[in-house]
């Protein structure tokens, strides 16, 4: 293996991970060794199962937070639903745009961003992805192509296809990857962006989590047709369903989707069968299922699953197992001691960032109240 | 001849800018329903689809929500789109997304993103097309902040003030009206860029301040020619920009006339009229004459028979009377 042919992003970025360049076999020219090759290299059962279990850990340390009133307004957790964050971003491929909703602390902890910053976001503080200015619902990470956690439902898929618009104008190689729930697909911008999407060829993947509630109503009570992976067919957008608790099938089944986007340049809708294990938000009592389902949903715990799968395959021993529970909560409580002492947003800074300052906002926003 | 100036309707003036822009910069794409092959509903957009190709000049199916979605995300994602709203009032449909997308996103985002966007679209009565086909929103459009809102009165800041929007990187809500695509007035030769947040001093005069906004600038000179007749000498200002407000100069005039009247088409509670009178109350005070009031639109949804929708616009005989009782009355 020749050493000089590596990128320096390449080289960088397998520093940081630890992957050995001097084993790769480069996909660039001359077999040159690229970025892309460090991620698969690197992405593999284990860090999958880290990364869930780094989801789980964040989200119960975030309930905690919540419940001693350190972190305000809503909290959606995304506990249950780990295969489905874990799985679809680890299918992206970094030129990737990633949108998501108002439960994605989780997408942005699996697309790379420090769990330290959505820590600090939640906790308010100047240092969070949104420098406390979005909360929860509202994380972002441009320089991972996360493009946003949204607080209205259906309101980030027209706004995923118009990034899709761009990428298509500008000849990028990339596709979009928007991500819901089930209870968006019953919104108009989930029917009209299909269209659209259908009619302009848009490079784009519209992954359903389907969690079998649209908040507290069950999805026959929503849902004229329960099978929401066909909802594309009036638009002539194949659709299908992956078992949303299996992260490795939710992997292939995106990146089979985004392929097929990136490639043909076409909408693709996958429906991932999901559950999720807490209440709507922290604060739901959940009336409208029963202790007894949501246990019967625990059976398939897609961490549990899947460390049991990998012992199964030989490719993971207890002591490594517990070695993995153990470095995610040490980084979790890292990133809540981190929120915890970080700086609150300065009062000087309250009417920061409403616009891009230029010769035409002099005078856009009243100072006086 | 560059420095010189040609008579052109408001409806070309706009084409003009579009057409100048989307040669200027690739990133450029017009929206909008009807605006490509029918060639615009008000004309606006005729010629450029076959100037510019079905990619960058889009018709779009009949879905105000998600197009103005698509129009943000496009944006979000380095275009510069200008979306078409055939009318304001259809844009009612797609209010979420130009409010809690277009306008925040860069704030609740911690600046981390920019949306360079621009919603253009008209309003206005005086049609006879009802409740539904008559309104006039910048009053709710200025209320946002995160929007810049323009409205143009003049076929030459119609031209200047859309080659500005569509340049910024923030999203500009660009309400033209209706009753002045027919209009027409000089537009420079030359390539013009007008500034945001400076208003135009429309006609000087020295008795009263006449504040009018989009058709509220014509009703307010035409006004200004009656009280003329009166003996009185009216001074017209058009804002150009509600969002940024240009409130110095309103100020400078109100100390020369000490006396305000604006003019809009919208409604009268807490619409445009009632911010200016805000600002001048709280900054100048003590150079009013007397009270600062308003003419506004009638407060009652817009109704189709003739007789009734004109009693319920504003006019500019209805302008001239309210003003020559605030300077008798100071007299």
């Amino acid at each position: 293996m020749n050493e000089n042919s590596v990128t320096p992003v390449a080289a960088r970025m397998a520093g940081d991970l630890g992957v050995d360049i001097n084993h790769l076999n480069g996909s660039g020219p001359g077999g040159r060794v690229t970025k892309a090759d460090v991620i698969s290299a690197e992405a593999g059962p284990l860090t999958w199962l880290k990364q869930m279990i780094a989801v789980r850990r964040f989200e119960e340390a975030a309930g905690q937070g919540y419940n001693r009133a350190h972190i305000g307004g809503f909290l959606h957790l995304g506990i249950g639903e780990e295969a489905c964050i874990v799985g679809s971003c680890a299918a992206m491929q970094a030129e990737d745009y990633l949108f998501c909703t108002y439960r994605s602390h989780g997408h942005a902890l699996a697309r790379g961003t420090d769990p330290k910053l959505v820590m600090a976001e939640l906790y308010g503080r100047q240092a969070g992805t949104s420098a406390g200015r979005g909360g929860s619902m509202h994380i972002f990470d441009a320089e991972r192509r996360f493009m946003g956690g949204y607080g209205i439902v259906g309101g980030n898929i027209p706004l995923a296809a118009g990034l899709a618009l761009a990428v298509k104008r500008r000849g990028e190689e990339a596709a979009v990857l928007c991500q819901f729930g089930d209870g968006a697909t019953n919104t108009g911008n989930f029917s009209e962006t299909l269209n659209m999407a259908s009619l302009w060829n848009l490079p784009i993947v519209f992954m359903i989590s389907n969690n079998g509630f649209g908040m507290g109503t069950r999805l026959d009570r929503h849902a004229s047709h329960t099978d929401l992976s066909q909802r594309g067919e009036p638009y002539d957008i194949e659709g299908s369903q992956v078992d949303g608790m299996d992260v490795e099938k939710v992997k292939e089944a995106v990146g089979a989707a985004l392929f097929t986007a990136r490639s043909q340049s076409r909408p693709v809708i996958l429906e991932a069968i999901t559950y999720r294990f807490r209440g709507h938000s922290a604060a739901d009592p959940e009336q409208y299922r029963s202790k007894d389902e949501v246990e019967e949903w625990k059976k398939r715990d897609p961490i549990k699953l899947y460390a049991a799968s990998l012992m199964e395959r030989d490719l993971l021993s207890q002591q490594q197992l517990e070695g993995i529970e153990l470095s995610a909560q040490d980084q979790v409580d890292q990133a809540v001691e981190f929120a915890l002492h970080s700086p609150e947003p300065e009062a000087h800074t309250l009417q920061d960032n409403v616009y891009v300052d230029t010769a035409n906002t002099a005078g856009a926003l009243e100072t006086i109240r | 001849m560059s420095s010189g100036f040609t008579e052109m309707r408001t409806r070309d003036a706009l084409n003009r800018a579009l057409r100048e822009e989307l040669a200027n910069d690739p990133s450029v794409i017009v929206m909008g329903e009807d605006i490509g092959a029918f060639g615009g509903a008000f004309a606006v957009t005729k010629g450029l689809l076959d100037e510019f190709g079905p990619e960058r000049i889009m018709d779009t199916p009949i879905s105000e929500n998600s197009m103005m979605g698509i129009g943000i995300g496009a944006a979000i994602g380095g275009l510069k789109p200008v979306t078409e709203m055939m009318t304001i009032n259809f844009a009612l449909l797609g209010l979420d997304q130009v409010i809690n997308s277009a306008a925040h996103a860069r704030y609740m985002f911690g600046g981390q993103t920019q949306v360079p966007w621009t919603l253009r679209m008209p309003q206005g009565a005086g049609h006879q097309l009802g409740p539904t086909h008559s309104h006039s929103w910048e009053a709710m459009y200025a209320h946002v902040p995160g929007l810049l809102v323009a409205v143009p009165a003049t076929p030459s800041d119609a031209y200047g003030m859309l080659k500005t929007a569509i340049r910024e990187p923030n999203p500009v809500v660009f309400i033209e009206q209706e009753s002045l695509y027919g209009r027409s007035g000089p537009v420079p030769d030359q390539e013009t860029l007008v500034p945001f947040g400076q208003a135009r001093i429309a006609r000087e005069g020295s008795d009263i301040t006449l504040w009018g906004c989009s058709r509220g600038v014509e009703w307010a000179l035409q006004a200004a020619e009656l009280l003329e007749a009166e003996g009185v000498s009216a001074e017209v200002i058009d804002p150009r920009t509600l969002r940024p407000l240009d409130v110095e100069t309103v100020l400078q005039s109100v100390a020369k006339t000490n006396l305000l009247l604006t003019v809009e088409e919208g409604w009268p509670r807490f619409g445009v009229g009632a911010e200016i009178i805000a600002q001048v109350t709280r900054h100048a005070f003590d150079d009013l004459d007397g009270p600062p009031m308003r003419i506004t639109a009638a407060d009652v949804p817009m109704p189709y028979a003739k007789n009734l929708e004109q009693l319920a616009q504003p006019s500019a005989e209805l302008v001239a009377e309210r003003a020559l009782e605030l300077v008798q009355r100071r007299r």
